[in-house]
């Protein structure tokens, strides 16, 4: 598998009280655990089954993912911002590793 | 591929619909004789089954916005967008979207939490159909209040997963 590296869109700076949009992308083959391989073998299930974003350490948003989500997730949501701060976002993967990513905000 | 596929589909489909009947029968729902072979949809009746495991009961519909589009050419791969027009305040805010779609292999495809900070009750993401099918959307109010609306996809490839 082609090294994950997840991709995220914050804007720079907000103004106080803003409600911004944040897109996220990570690269992943999302495998279903539905598909068999050339021998009629089934492929097991690796998928991200957990997104979750934090705003100064505290968690405001995540996601449970299921296999009918498509390959490379994509994820849009919003966020209000109130202060300036970091935006942390993790990815959960089947196999138990976390893939992460952070963000910085400034007040406009 | 597509051999496999619709193998593991019938003998899933019969399982779920004795399961369906059941939990319809369990949640007082009616089940009319001679509807056998609609409730024979497997996930539709899956799809009843998550949604009353999650909330008790079956919500009324409610106004959420669901960005879909009508014709998918490529079921790998279908943008998705869910909007509800609430204050998301401490005191009142959207808690949970469950999406979830009754064609494909398993109902479930995507839970989004939120909190006030959130701002915007909204969401987008990317998903799999692999047919023609309704996709059902869910929400839940901070206040246990929950709500329901579903649009149908014509999928002219289905993603088969990959």
């Amino acid at each position: 598998m082609a090294r994950i590296r997840p991709r995220v869109r914050v804007p720079g700076e907000a103004a106080a009280g803003d409600v911004v949009e944040i897109k996220t992308l990570i690269n992943h083959p999302m495998e279903s655990g539905h598909r068999k391989d050339e021998d009629g073998n089934p492929i097991p299930r690796q998928i991200i089954n957990r997104f979750e974003a934090l705003f100064n350490g505290q968690e405001f948003f995540s996601v449970d993912l299921y296999p009918s989500v498509s390959s490379n997730p994509y994820i849009s949501f919003f966020a209000k911002v109130d202060e300036a701060g970091e935006f942390t976002f993790r990815w959960h993967d089947d196999d138990g590793s976390v893939y992460e990513e952070t963000k910085g905000i400034a007040l406009s | 591929m597509l051999d496999t596929q619709e193998t593991g589909g019938t003998s899933r489909r019969r399982v779920l619909f004795s399961l369906g009947g059941a939990a319809a029968v369990a949640t007082g729902l009616t089940v009319v004789p001679g509807l056998g072979p609609r409730l024979a949809h497997a996930t539709e009746a899956e799809v009843t089954d998550v949604i009353t495991e999650m909330l008790g009961e079956m919500p009324a519909e409610g106004a959420i916005s669901i960005d879909l589009p009508e014709i998918a050419e490529n079921g790998n791969t279908v943008p998705l967008s869910v909007e509800i027009d609430a204050p998301m305040t401490a005191d009142s805010y959207v808690q949970d979207i469950m999406v979830l779609a009754d064609g494909n292999p398993s109902p479930r495809v995507a839970q989004f939490h939120f909190t006030p900070m959130n701002g915007k009750a909204s969401a987008s993401t990317r998903m799999r159909l692999v047919q023609t099918q309704n996709v059902v959307v869910v929400a839940r109010m901070s206040d246990g209040q929950a709500m329901m609306a579903s649009k149908q996809v014509k999928v002219t490839i289905g993603g088969c997963g990959g």
